[in-house]
């Protein structure tokens, strides 16, 4: 087929390229399914057992982690400005507005919700991609939020990035040895002359061939892409990734490759991650504790079981509902789903009150009224719900009336105080708000 | 046959057995580095009101098999070979003209994008009425309006009368979804070819979509084909799962057959990759190791063998050697796998559910 003079001659493969770039016909065949195969180190494991050894079962959650990031009342808002001459701001987009959590050292935190809530917003804010517009972000003694870029420099080793799209966020014309070498050229960490082995240690840690330092990044699937975003996320030894959507752009069979490979990673490393999806099951597996964030705020925070099997906000709910499911196969037909209806509000002008109230089929008058609180009722368990419950057992009246001191309307009642003293600290607190009894408890 | 009247072709009554059969159907394309063969071989049929689902990776072929049903390929740029059936229609080889007639008409596709797929500079309402006019000759341009605010309200958009005259980028996306199926579903297809409908969407607004499909189904009797890599959607819509990987069926059969009792190493790999949300917290998350193999030089045998863990199982060296028939599963009707091991059931069973998904491999004993 090919007409290159080389092929009869039997000239060495590397001069091959060359000549044929002159001629302008070049058998490629060769290296495409180079591309495909010997980018990889590992090579198929061909028992069964011997590949689900390598496979990770969910990851556990460790309890008494000490957070290694705090974030308190994070809020970030977007100017929206008019058109014309004079560019006055007009509104703001509140993209994120009050978020408060923690993140385990070594751990890891997962935050879902639907396109537009603010997850990547918070993700942004966290690596200082954007300076937030108010809140804190304590991270080993320092508040992110308010250094300024050239304090914040030096931090920056320590929360890294992995980003969504393995096919933009790699610069074309660098190579994979630039790409992942150049925050250790910048950050002045190691002769120059030591980049390189450090490069392909790196590419070796994520399962990359390391000699394959010198290619470009179209030389590679979008697995293996997404595999040298995660080394160059690698390169200074953070203690924080901030992981925006690591999967999803990625096949089926490869997600399962990068979740266990950020599992090792996890492990080897002591890393911790803010794990951002929005695909519920992926989070459930890699994240022991989980996030549920609607139009800028977080609605339900808590450990995996308690989100996945009880949880009590009516969105979460909806959510899990709408995931649809394997299993359903042995039964047939459709799951019986909660209907969410309509779209998420405009975070220009989000809805009075809770947020959720337009589209939840429990909202009543207080909702307009009164903003629902972030309140712990559980050992490691917050929901922002007036109606906070187990799906099929909401209560009729609201729980948050005695902790804000308003009747069931919403107004507030004469006379009488709130004690809600601990309802908006990131991390939990020992004793909580029984739903059941309506008092304070604890352990 | 002559197409005068545009519901000649979608009326079901005169098609006997399945309304679309695709038969031996290979597309081939000629690159300057050889052929690729995208699909290889392929046969599968749905009958009116059943809904068939197509699994596999990228690059297995999926959307290949259905632009080809559809008469989207370049007659140029590939090589069509088979036969494929539309309501008794032969497709293959027909001619473009003929071929108009048909799509839209008596078969329409939904696309994955929807931003890409609709023209961004005409109204909606007016890419809708023209998909209506091109079919109906006689209709006014009234007709074409009043039609398309009717088809926007019934995929649930709010306000039609309005959001007729909005365009593509006013809509958020699972709006700008629901008309794509209101452009597919105009003229009443007989067969309705959805290409991965959900997967930029959220899962609320999936949901959404996935209601909104399986109720037009029940409404037109039509025949769908789901295209998705999603295991959950393919649970929840298709009454049969056709997999796919390197242009060839791996296996096929019932929904409840191929995602209960799989006898094909590749689609155990498929289901134990996903996690998910209902599933025990010991089930491992086991990936298919390497990548999809080039189609340019597939490999010996069976195309699944270089990522295939049960490889050693199969005696002598027939995965590496010979391509494995479609052949029918252990002893259940309509279950066909291509695979040489010699006891996939049993495999499944003992080795593979115990590790992806402990708290079934318990029922099961």
């Amino acid at each position: 087929m090919t007409q290159d003079p080389n092929a009869k001659v039997g000239i060495e493969a590397s001069e091959i390229g060359a000549n044929a770039a002159e001629t302008g016909d070049r058998d490629l065949s060769h290296r495409d399914t180079d591309v495909v195969d010997d980018h990889e180190v590992v090579h198929a494991p061909l028992d069964f057992h011997e590949l689900a050894e390598q496979g990770h079962a969910a990851t556990a959650l460790d309890p008494d982690a000490e957070p290694i990031i705090t974030i308190d009342n994070l809020k970030m808002y977007f100017p929206v400005k008019s058109s014309g001459l004079v560019r006055r701001t007009v509104g703001h987009v509140q993209a994120v507005d009050g978020v408060s959590f923690e993140v385990p050292r070594g751990g890891s935190l997962g935050l879902v919700g639907e396109s537009g809530c603010g997850k990547s917003t918070t993700g942004r804010l966290i690596t200082r991609l954007y300076k937030p517009t108010g809140g804190s972000m304590m991270f080993e003694g320092h508040d992110l939020a308010k250094l300024s870029n050239s304090e914040m420099r030096p931090l920056r080793r320590d929360v890294q990035m992995i980003f969504q799209d393995p096919y933009t966020s790699l610069n074309p014309r660098h190579t994979v040895g630039t790409i992942v070498g150049s925050p250790l050229a910048v950050h002045n960490i190691v002769p120059k002359d030591k980049i390189l082995p450090r490069v392909q240690e790196l590419l070796e840690v994520v399962g990359l061939n390391p000699e394959h330092y010198n290619r470009y990044p179209n030389e590679f699937s979008g697995g293996q892409r997404q595999r040298i975003g995660i080394a160059r996320a690698l390169t200074l030894n953070p203690k924080l990734l901030v992981a925006d959507e690591p999967v999803s752009a990625l096949d089926v069979s490869i997600q399962a490759q990068v979740v266990n490979l950020l599992q090792d990673l996890q492990r080897e490393f002591d890393i911790a991650f803010l794990f951002i999806a929005h695909d519920l099951a992926v989070v459930r597996h890699f994240c022991p504790e989980v996030a549920v964030m609607y139009l800028g705020k977080i609605v339900e925070i808590g450990d995996r079981d308690r989100i996945y099997s009880h949880a009590h906000h009516p969105y979460t709910q909806a959510l899990l509902s709408a995931v649809p499911d394997v299993k359903q196969a042995a039964v047939g037909g459709r799951r019986e789903r909660i209907r969410l209806e309509g779209d998420v509000p405009s975070p220009i002008n989000p809805p009075s009150g809770c947020r959720f109230r337009t589209r939840c089929q429990f909202a009543q008058e207080i909702c307009a009224k009164v903003e629902p609180p972030l309140l712990q009722i559980g050992k490691r368990h917050k929901v922002a719900c007036h109606f906070a419950g187990e799906l099929g057992s909401h209560p009729a009246t609201p729980v948050t009336t005695d902790l804000l001191a308003i009747d069931d309307q919403g107004t507030p009642v004469a006379g009488a105080t709130p004690t809600n003293e601990q309802l908006t600290i990131p991390g939990y607190e020992k004793t909580w708000y029984d739903l059941k009894s309506k008092q304070t408890t604890g352990v | 046959m002559t197409i005068t009247s545009p519901s000649s072709t979608s009326s079901p009554s005169d098609v006997d057995g399945p309304y679309l059969q695709v038969e031996d159907l290979t597309v081939t394309f000629p690159t300057q580095d050889g052929p690729v063969q995208a699909v290889k071989g392929l046969s599968y049929s749905v009958e009116l009101g059943k809904t068939l689902g197509i699994v596999g990776e990228s690059g297995s072929g999926k959307s290949v098999s259905s632009m080809a049903v559809m008469g989207l390929h370049d007659a140029k740029s590939s090589e069509i070979s088979g036969s494929i059936r539309v309501g008794g229609t032969e497709v293959v080889g027909l001619a473009e003209s003929r071929m108009r007639k048909l799509r839209g008409n008596a078969m329409a596709m939904i696309f994955q994008d929807a931003l890409a797929a609709l023209h961004p500079f005409y109204r909606v309402g007016d890419q809708l009425a023209e998909a209506y006019a091109m079919h109906h000759p006689k209709a006014s341009k009234r007709d074409g309006r009043r039609k398309a605010i009717e088809m926007l309200d019934r995929v649930g958009i709010p306000q039609p009368d309005r959001r007729v005259d909005d365009f593509a980028h006013q809509f958020s996306g699972g709006m700008r979804q629901r008309v794509m199926i209101a452009m597919g579903l105009i003229n009443d297809p007989s067969l309705l070819i959805a290409d991965e409908p959900t997967t930029a969407l959220d899962v609320t607004v999936q949901a959404q979509i996935l209601d909104l499909l399986q109720d037009l189904q029940r409404e037109f009797n039509s025949a769908v084909i789901i295209i998705t890599h999603d295991l959950g959607v393919i649970a929840e819509m298709a009454d049969e799962v056709l997999v796919m990987y390197a242009g060839r069926c791996v296996e096929f059969g019932t929904t409840k057959e191929i995602l209960t009792r799989p006898e094909m190493p590749y689609s155990w790999g498929l289901l134990s990759s996903i996690p998910e949300v209902g599933a025990s917290t010991d089930a491992r998350l086991i990936p298919i190791p390497g990548n999809p193999p080039s189609l340019l030089k597939p490999p010996s045998g069976c195309s699944f063998h270089p990522r295939c863990s049960h490889r050693d199982k199969v005696p002598g060296d027939l995965c590496f050697t010979e391509l494995p028939a479609l052949t029918p599963a252990s002893n259940r009707a309509g279950h066909l796998k291509r695979c040489h091991l010699p006891n996939p059931e049993e495999i499944y069973r003992t080795e593979v559910l115990p590790e992806i998904a402990p708290d079934l491999a318990e029922e099961i004993r």
